[in-house]
Parts: C-alpha cells; sequence; structure tokens
C-alpha cells in the first residue's frame, strides 16, 4: 500500500552510499506519513482540506496502479534506448496495437488471458520484425531512428483507425478479476458508530500485482540471467560487449522483443482497465517519455521511480487541481532535468 | 549547382500554382458545401454526418429549381483551425455558395465568425451545438436548423426533480463549451426547481481514468449528471461499476448513446432507469421518424438507427434544400433570395415542426428518455415525454436568459 | 561583412547580382510576379500559408542543422506569439485583450517567443543529442494541455478568436496580395538572415560546437550560451511566423499547437530538406498542396498514411534533404555515441 512496495529493482547506476542511505530515510519518512494517512480515521481539519480521505487514498491508490501500467510501457522504452540508443517515438502506436489484438483475441475465444497473451506475443513479433527490417539498417544513426519511427507511428495509427474505426473497444475483464473489493481502510464513521471501508476495483489491484511481477521479473532477467549480463554489459559499453564476441544483433531483437511484447501486454491489461481508442499511443507515448526523462534512460529502476512520481502527480492533481494537473508533471520533469538532466537514475554519459 | 535546379523546379511548381479558381459552377448546377470531420477522432461521426445530410439531397432526387445538386466535401479533425481552412477552400476555391457544417461545438464557434468575412455565401450548420454559435455576437448568414446543447437538456432538470425525486446531484463532465453548456442546460431548470448542485467536476479533455475524479464525488448526492460522449462515457461507467458506486445517473445528450448502451459488461445495471435528453429518441413512434430511419438505412454503411449527427445534418440540409427551393435555385444575387426564404423556414423534420427565432438558431422538440431493457434484452432508450418547441432561450424571457452569462466552468451556479 | 566573405572563400570582386546567383534571381521574380496570376486563395491559401509554415520549419531547420538540436517545439514557439498578439491587441472572446496597437503587440509577441524559445532551448540543451527531440515533445504537448486547461490567459479550449491583421499605410494587410507580400518579405527576411547569419561567427561557431562541443568548450568557448542564443534567434523567426499565422486565421486555439502540428513542422523540415535554408520552403509547399487537395484526389480519410509513408521513404531513400542534416551530424553523433556492429 505504500511507496516502498515497489520492486526494488536492479540499480545500473550505482551511486553513493550516504546519498542512498538519505534518500532510504527520506522515503521512509514519507511513507510512515503515508501509512498514517492511509489508517488512522482522519480528523475533521484534515477532510476539508482534502475534500474526503476516501478521495484521498483513492487517488494515492490510483495512482500507485497507473504507476504499474506506466512502468510496463516504460520499461520497454527505457530498455530500447539504454542498449540501442533507439528512442521508439512509435512506442505508443505498440501500446495500441498490442490493445487491438488483445481486444479481436480475448473477444473471439473468450478467455481474457488468451487476449493478453496474444498482446505480448504479437507484439514482441512486431518488434523484433521492426528492429531486423528497419532499425538495424540505420544503426548508428539515432537521428535518422527517431526521424523513422515517427514515421511509422504515424503511418500506424491512421492504419489502426482505418482497420477499428474511431469506436471505444472494451476488452471485458473476465468475472473472477470483476468488481470492487473491500479494503480494511476505514474512509469515515457513520453517527451510529459503523464504520465505511473504502471500495476498490479489485482489477486495478491486479494491474499493479501484475506491474510488480514483471518488474521484479525483468530485474531477475537483468541480473541473474546471462542474457540480462549482456544487455547490462551492452547498456554500459556496447563497443566492448560486441568485441567480446557477442551477438549483439540477437541480444538487441532479444531487447526489442521484450520491449515492445511489454508495451502490447500493457495495451491489453491498459485496455481492460481504461478502453481503447485512438489517440492513447500519443497518450502513453507521452507518459512513457516523461516517465524516462524524469527517471533516467535506459534505468529499470528509473523507469519504476518515474512511473510512480508521474502516476502520482497525474492523479492527485486530477483532484485536487483538475484544471493544472497537467502542468504538475510538467513541472516534475522540469525540476529532474534542472538538477539531473540525466534523469532520476540516469547515467551522466 | 543545386541551388538552380531547385529553382527550376520552383518555377515549374510556381507555374502549376496560379490556376485559378473554377469558382463559376455550371448554370444548372448549384454547389453545396459539406464540411465534417472526415478525419481524426470523429471521422465515424463525420461519416454518418454526411450520411444524414445525403438522406437529405436524396430524398428530392438530387435536383431542386431544375437545377442538380453538387454536394462538395470539406474535411476538418474536429480542430476549429482545419475546421475555418476547409471552409476557405470550400468557398474561395471551390466556389460553394451555400455550405453545411460543421460538426463539433467550437468548430462552430470559428466558422461563423468566418462566416462574417464572407457576406455573400450562405452558412448552414451540421451539428455544433455551442451555445453563441447564434446567441451572442451572431452573424448575418449563419443559420442553425439544428439546436444547441442547452436546448437539447430541456426538460430533464424538470424531470430528475420532480418526476425522480433528485434533490442534489453532481456532475461530471469534460472540460470544454460543449459540456458547459450542457451542464448549463440541466442545470438552469434544475436549480430552479430548487434542486442543489454541491460539486461539479470538470475533467481534462483526453483524460481516461475517471476512478479519482469518482472518489471524489461526495457520498451524500441523490444522483450524478454525467455529460461524457463515447469513450468516455463507457470509461466513466465501467470504472464507477468496478468503484462499487450506486447513486443513480443522469445523462447528457451523448452519455446514453446506442454505441454506449451497446457495450458489453456489467455497465447495464448502472444505466437502466438512467434518464437523458436529446434532439432524437431511439423508441420515436412517429411515422416521419420511421421513414427518416428507413431513408437514412439505404446510405451505405448506415447504423442501425441514424445518430445524432446524422440527424443533424439532415435537418440543416433538408432546410438547405427547402431554402434553395424556395429561391427558386438562384443564388446569383449574393444569396439575399435564399437567405430570406431560410429566416423564414418552417417545416416538418423527422423529430418536428422546426423554425427559426430571430438569431436564426432553430426552434424545436425535444425528447427525454429514460434507459430501458427491450423485449430483446438490449438497453435502448425509451421516449418518456417531449418537450415541444424549446427556444434557445429555453423558454425564459431573453433578458433575464441573457442574465445568467455566457457558460463557463462556473456558471450557472447553485451549491 | 568581412568575416563573411572570407568564410565563403569567394571572389572579393564579386557584385552583388552575382553574389546573389541566378538562382536566387529567378526565384524571386518568379515568387514577386505570382500574385499576377495566381487567384486569391492561391496566394493566401497556399501562398501565405506555405511561406508561414516555411518559416516554421526554417526556424527548426536552423537549429538542427547548424546546431545539431531537433526540435519539435518550434509550434509551440509560435503559439505563444499568437497567443501574444490575441493578448495584448484585440480579440472578441471577451478575456483579456488588451488593445496595444499592432506595431507594440506585434514586437513583443515576437521577443516573447523568443524568450520562451531561449527558455525551451536551455532546458533542453542541458542534455545532448537525441534527447533533445523528446524534451521538446514533452514541452510541446504539456504546452497544449496547459493552453487547453487554462482559461485565465489561453482562453482553454475555445482560445481567442476575432483577431484582425492591421491596416496601415492605407493597406489592409489581410488581403490576399498584401497578406501575400506581407508573408513573403519576412519569409525572405528570415531566409536571408540564416543564409548571412550560418556565415557569421556566431554561425560559425555554432557549427564548431555542434560538430565537437567538447573541443570547444575546451578553447574557452560558452557552448550553453551559444546553443540558448540560437534558440533565441529560432525563436524571432518562429515568433514572426505565429504572428502572420493569427493574423492569417484570425483566430488561434490549443490546436493550433497540438502534437500533430508540431510534428507536421518537423515532416515539413525533413520532406524539403535540411541541408540548405530554402528546404523548408519548398516542404512546406509540398505539404500544403497535399493537405489542401488530398480530399479531392485520395479523400481525407487517408491522408495521413500518404503523408506518413511519403515521410518515411525521405527518410529511408535519405534524398539531400535529410542527407545534408545527416552527414553533418553524423561526426558528432558518432563521436557521442559509440557505434556498434559492422
Amino acid at each position: 500500500m505504500s511507496i516502498l512496495d515497489r520492486p526494488s529493482s536492479s540499480d545500473l547506476s550505482g551511486g553513493g552510499m550516504t546519498r542512498r542511505q538519505a534518500w532510504g530515510l527520506f522515503w521512509l519518512l514519507a511513507a510512515a506519513l503515508v501509512a498514517w494517512l492511509v489508517f488512522a480515521v482522519w480528523p475533521e481539519w484534515l477532510n476539508a482540506i482534502l475534500i474526503s480521505k476516501k478521495a484521498f487514498v483513492s487517488a494515492i491508490l490510483n495512482g500507485v496502479t497507473l504507476a504499474g501500467l506506466y512502468f510496463l510501457v516504460a520499461s520497454g522504452f527505457t530498455l530500447i534506448f539504454g542498449l540501442m540508443r533507439n528512442v521508439n517515438l512509435a512506442h505508443g502506436s505498440l501500446y495500441l496495437l498490442g490493445a487491438y489484438i488483445g481486444y479481436e483475441v480475448a473477444n473471439r475465444t473468450g478467455y481474457w488471458l488468451l487476449g493478453v497473451a496474444a498482446g505480448f506475443i504479437v507484439l514482441a513479433a512486431v518488434g523484433v520484425v521492426m528492429q531486423v527490417f528497419v532499425f538495424r539498417r540505420l544503426e548508428g544513426d539515432d537521428l535518422r531512428q527517431t526521424l523513422v519511427s515517427i514515421g511509422i507511428s504515424i503511418v500506424a495509427a491512421d492504419v489502426m483507425l482505418a482497420v477499428w474505426a474511431g469506436g471505444t473497444y472494451q476488452i471485458a475483464v473476465p468475472e473472477w478479476l470483476d468488481g470492487a473489493l473491500t479494503l480494511p481502510v476505514i474512509t469515515a464513521v457513520r453517527s451510529n458508530g459503523a464504520s465505511v471501508f473504502l471500495t476498490y476495483p479489485l482489477y486495478r489491484l491486479v494491474v499493479l500485482a501484475a506491474a510488480i511481477v514483471i518488474g521484479v521479473g525483468l530485474w531477475l532477467m537483468l541480473n541473474k540471467t546471462r542474457v540480462g549480463m549482456m544487455i547490462r554489459a551492452g547498456v554500459d559499453d556496447r563497443a566492448m560487449l560486441s568485441a567480446s564476441g557477442v551477438n549483439v544483433h540477437a541480444v538487441f531483437a532479444i531487447v526489442f522483443a521484450v520491449g515492445a511484447g511489454l508495451a502490447g501486454f500493457a495495451g491489453v491489461v491498459g485496455g481492460s482497465a481504461l478502453s481503447v481508442a485512438p489517440g492513447e499511443d500519443i497518450r502513453y507515448l507521452l507518459a512513457s517519455l516523461v516517465v524516462v526523462i524524469v527517471g533516467g534512460m535506459g534505468s529499470i529502476s528509473g523507469a519504476a521511480i518515474g512511473a510512480l512520481l508521474i502516476g502520482l502527480a497525474e492523479q492527485i492533481g486530477l483532484i485536487y487541481f483538475p484544471t493544472y494537473g497537467i502542468v504538475l508533471t510538467f513541472v516534475i520533469m522540469v525540476v529532474a532535468l534542472a538538477i539531473r538532466p540525466q534523469g532520476i537514475m540516469g547515467k551522466a554519459r | 549547382m543545386r541551388i538552380h535546379r531547385r529553382t527550376l523546379l520552383a518555377l515549374a511548381l510556381a507555374t502549376g500554382l496560379t490556376a485559378p479558381s473554377l469558382a463559376l459552377a455550371a448554370d444548372d448546377t448549384i454547389k453545396i458545401g459539406l464540411l465534417a470531420t472526415f478525419e481524426g477522432p470523429f471521422t465515424v461521426l463525420g461519416e454518418d454526418g454526411e450520411r444524414g445530410a445525403m438522406t437529405a439531397v436524396e430524398e428530392i432526387g438530387g435536383k431542386v429549381a431544375g437545377k442538380t445538386i453538387e454536394i462538395v466535401k470539406g474535411s476538418s479533425d474536429a480542430s476549429p483551425d482545419s475546421a475555418v481552412r476547409a471552409a476557405r477552400k470550400l468557398v474561395e476555391q471551390d466556389g460553394v455558395k451555400v455550405l453545411v457544417g460543421p460538426l463539433s461545438g467550437d468548430e462552430g464557434l470559428a466558422v461563423k465568425d468566418y462566416a462574417k468575412t464572407q457576406p455573400t455565401v450562405t452558412f448552414i450548420n451540421g451539428t455544433s451545438a455551442a451555445q453563441d454559435t447564434t446567441l451572442r455576437n451572431p452573424a448575418e448568414n449563419f443559420f442553425r436548423f439544428s439546436t444547441d446543447g442547452a436546448q437539447w437538456m430541456a426538460g430533464l432538470g424538470t424531470y430528475a426533480f420532480n418526476d425522480k425525486g433528485y434533490k442534489k446531484v453532481a456532475t461530471v463532465a469534460e472540460d470544454y463549451s460543449f459540456p458547459y453548456t450542457q451542464v448549463f442546460g440541466f442545470m438552469a431548470e434544475f436549480c430552479k426547481a430548487g434542486g442543489k448542485v454541491p460539486s461539479k467536476s470538470w475533467v481534462p479533455i483526453g483524460n481516461k481514468d475517471y476512478s479519482s475524479v469518482i472518489a471524489a464525488i461526495p457520498d451524500d448526492v441523490d444522483a450524478i449528471y454525467v455529460a461524457l460522449g463515447g469513450a468516455d462515457a463507457v470509461n466513466f461507467l465501467t470504472q464507477y461499476q468496478q468503484s462499487g458506486g450506486t447513486a443513480p445517473l443522469i445523462g447528457g445528450s451523448i452519455t446514453v448513446d446506442q454505441t454506449v448502451l451497446t457495450s458489453k459488461g456489467k455497465l447495464r445495471d448502472v444505466l437502466i432507469g438512467t434518464p437523458a435528453a436529446g434532439p432524437t429518441a431511439d423508441t420515436n413512434g412517429s411515422p416521419s421518424w420511421t421513414k427518416f430511419v428507413e431513408q437514412y438505412k439505404k446510405q451505405p454503411g448506415a447504423f442501425p438507427s441514424p445518430s445524432l449527427f446524422a440527424h443533424g445534418y439532415y435537418v440543416n440540409m433538408k432546410a438547405a434544400l427547402l431554402g434553395l427551393e424556395q429561391a427558386g435555385g438562384d443564388v446569383s444575387d449574393g444569396g439575399a433570395k435564399l437567405r430570406d426564404a431560410l429566416s423564414k423556414l418552417s417545416f416538418d423534420t423527422p423529430t418536428g415542426k422546426v423554425s427559426l427565432d430571430k438569431n436564426r438558431n432553430a426552434i424545436a422538440d425535444m425528447f427525454l428518455t429514460e434507459v430501458t431493457e427491450g423485449a430483446d434484452g438490449n438497453l435502448l432508450n425509451k421516449l418518456v415525454k417531449v418537450v415541444s418547441q424549446v427556444n434557445q432561450t429555453l423558454g425564459i424571457p431573453e433578458d433575464e436568459f441573457m442574465k445568467l452569462g455566457a457558460v463557463n466552468r462556473d456558471n450557472p451556479s447553485c451549491p | 561583412m568581412s568575416l563573411t566573405i572570407a568564410a565563403q572563400d569567394a571572389a572579393p570582386q564579386q557584385t552583388w547580382l552575382e553574389k546573389l546567383g541566378p538562382g536566387h534571381i529567378v526565384l524571386a521574380v518568379a515568387l514577386v510576379l505570382y500574385p499576377l496570376v495566381a487567384s486569391d486563395f492561391f496566394l493566401t491559401q497556399i501562398g501565405g500559408y506555405s511561406l508561414i509554415f516555411g518559416m516554421l520549419a526554417l526556424s527548426l531547420m536552423m537549429l538542427a542543422g547548424y546546431g545539431g538540436m531537433v526540435s519539435l517545439a518550434q509550434i509551440t514557439v509560435a503559439g505563444i506569439a499568437a497567443y501574444a498578439i490575441a493578448i495584448l491587441g484585440n480579440n472578441n472572446s471577451n478575456v483579456l485583450g488588451f488593445g496595444w496597437p499592432w506595431w507594440l503587440a506585434a514586437p513583443f509577441a515576437v521577443l516573447a517567443a523568443a524568450v520562451a524559445s531561449a527558455l525551451i532551448g536551455w532546458i533542453s540543451v542541458r542534455t545532448e543529442g537525441i534527447y533533445t527531440i523528446m524534451i521538446t515533445l514533452a514541452i510541446a504537448t504539456a504546452t497544449y494541455y496547459f493552453a487547453q486547461q487554462n482559461y485565465a490567459i489561453f482562453n482553454g479550449h475555445s482560445g481567442y478568436a476575432g483577431i484582425h491583421a492591421p491596416s496601415f499605410w492605407g493597406v489592409n494587410w489581410r488581403d490576399p496580395k498584401a497578406f501575400y507580400y506581407l508573408c513573403l518579405g519576412f519569409a525572405v527576411l528570415s531566409y536571408a538572415a540564416i543564409l548571412y547569419g550560418a556565415r557569421s561567427t556566431f554561425g560559425l561557431t555554432l557549427q564548431a560546437i555542434r560538430d565537437n562541443p567538447r573541443r570547444m568548450r575546451a578553447l574557452g568557448y560558452d557552448v550553453t550560451a551559444h546553443k540558448v542564443f540560437a534558440w533565441f534567434l529560432a525563436g524571432i523567426i518562429a515568433g514572426l511566423a505565429g504572428v502572420l499565422l493569427v493574423w492569417f486565421n484570425g483566430r488561434v486555439s490549443p490546436g493550433t499547437i497540438g502534437v500533430d502540428a508540431a510534428i507536421d513542422v518537423l515532416i515539413i523540415a525533413v520532406i524539403g530538406g535540411l541541408r540548405h535554408p530554402i528546404g523548408p520552403f519548398f516542404g512546406a509547399l509540398v505539404v500544403v498542396l497535399m493537405q489542401t487537395f488530398a480530399i479531392d484526389i485520395v479523400g481525407a480519410e487517408r491522408f495521413n498514411t500518404l503523408i506518413g509513408l511519403v515521410f518515411l521513404v525521405i527518410v529511408f531513400v535519405s534524398p539531400d534533404g535529410i542527407l545534408g542534416l545527416w552527414g553533418r551530424i553524423k561526426p558528432h553523433l558518432a563521436q557521442e555515441s559509440l557505434r556498434s556492429g559492422p
């Protein structure tokens, strides 16, 4: 429930210990404050300031679950950048395509999980195709790769509009994931002494759990497997990796498959929580951009931190100052850039 | 000498760029511009608007006063800039003297401003429904035979207060002019009847995640008025259902249309019994509506039932054709005869009689509906009541109505 | 001036006509005589509009070509000038509108745009290379959303309408011919400024920084200041384009500065070619013609597929436009990020 529940994922940058301890203390205090806010019964004045406890706690929960979704999308983006210096501005299109494919499969077969799997597998394949047939041909040329990815996103958006029209699709969540869950959090006490507990959509908690599991999975893959070792080595020094006899193209293809597959996976999962419609590609591309700029390029832990910051900022902004919620996100980005141009967990290159 | 080659290319292009506009149509045809969203996220709506307009054209066999009607399409992406660009092309390049469109509210305001610079061209609305397109600072040559977003709400506020017994209502709507107008139309009546609106949530455009907004709605409201359309309505309703919401809903004109009612999932549980109001009703049994639906369905790609956009474009195109008929198909006088005929025009549409007020805005019947389960298990909007001949000031005397001020986030207010 | 000639390494005895070159003269004559043959629609909707977007793309070309900084925020900068005109001058939206005369509002609007551009530059030059494109995209989008949500300054989703181009010297500058010449005048001015500026001390320093920032820093140049000043200059051109754009449209709203528009400017610049300052104007002409007449030829529905494919082909096949930029910043990028593989 608290911020510290995030996966402690790989720290690719390796900062100093004392600095980390200071941050640890800061986060501990923040977590204690949040825990108090969540579990205590609020005094009247606090309710007056923050609308209601229900609104506040829901916003925090929504922020964290949204962060889970953002993390899923952004982790692929940041991995691809970290290894290949490839700013794939078609990443949002991968998300949307995954969502549409998930919808089609889930709708036709009747199995939601099949849709999720299809979203991952098909998009992983699309990612490999993009890497092999498009980006590999422009290797070492960041600008053209980026321009090509913009072109792909324009064409992809229009083709998807042609195929699925402008309608809204909702991927039906299976029965066992649907409905609201009563959480052991008291939001108010009625005059007769009965406590009112917070209800929260079960599915959103599942999204969060999925994000955590995948975050841990990615961490394990990067830190405990041979491929992960190669990827980390590639992030640090690509030339040296290829010089040591590793087939970098195979590593690139794997990373692109995982990154694109995660975007597709997130598309299905996110499309079930919200809905699938044109324009979502840009939305998630921008979310990934900001998350990665804030968190640091090429860092999975940075993506987690960035996603958490942006998700919380978005949801808290939405209810407390809806007019300027988007500006809060922007301010976070500018502040991050001003203090650490390479992002919170990024490494200066 | 690269530049030199480019210069030659430029010259070649420049000579190709001088084609004078072929504005003069042949004597036996009348060009009508049709401006709708044929690109961007509203493509589906724009295409249905086109179906409505073409239904009207085909009804009269494509001829008016012995002259053939030629439809020239113009496309916008729902942004005001693109609407004006498309209107300019239709008027200045294609030489249309009559233009039907645009589709959405801010486009309408922009095209109205443009209309003022083209006094010899007659502009007739598509489905844009912002109040100030005709209410404040109107253009002499802009006509709206469809109604505005506040008119669409006629009868709903009173119905919610008196018949449904809701005393306290929260509103949720997107943060721009059309929802402001809808909320205004609802609250004008609801507050007057004695209702209270303690909380208004304006959700930024493009937001898909309503769960925090839902959590911030006070627990003690009797109902929630929701003016969201399409994807946003589906998102809101799903998340409302997922969060275990129990308060009944009241719908805006585009909240509970067929696209929302046909979506799968548990939405239906929260939808049944939702009252709403708008310029059309699915279960309108009147012969003229049934006939219109039959005609409409002949269009390629038609929906089972014409959308609000097909209806609006139909009514406005129909008015344009009737006006042209009365003017003898003659627009050579700068359209004066046509505009004279239009301002006096009163005709029967599939949804009842329509005439214009002094600002050239329609006075028409509105339909109060309620979501019910049909015999086949599908949800549909059952017609509850026809509110007849609603004018733009919602029956309130004009000076009193103008005192309410222009619609915005905070107006009206009755916490 | 002496520097220019030295840099050009040209014969000092050239007359100004020779220096101008036959290409420019023919082009100038054609552009000046264009109104004699073109209809009003072609003058403004094609001619004026292409020149305005050409200027926008030119400001991008300047940053990308000479500074190695690809910006997606040029339309945002132009939008700031456009909004400034609406706010400082007159509009009919009943919000703000200080009623300043055009000769005060317009320079102020351009200055505001230039300062905003410098700010954007300052934020984005803190990082290098390909980051710029991401950061400017994020800034452009944030500005778009902010304008859409803010009523106090930007009048929200509706924006401002009823903005008129000035009339002076007995000319209404929104009349087709006058407006065309106005756009042409500013476009030529910007074009000449870039041509001249590229060979000035500043221009050469900027290009040297693009090619090797480390060496320039070691030589004692303030790399950041030079880059930010380049953004400021680009902001002046984009701001001028923004002023012309708002006079042309008579209105400005968040849609004017949306993500699509931001990407359009990049497409124009890339399609036109970034090697020479004339490229953006050609790109603008091609894209505006396609945008205007696609509905008559292929239908508006699949227009974006068409333009996206054209864009992809150009980036891939790499004709001189993109090649110019590529050839110039390749050494820089190759140094910044090590290449790998064969």
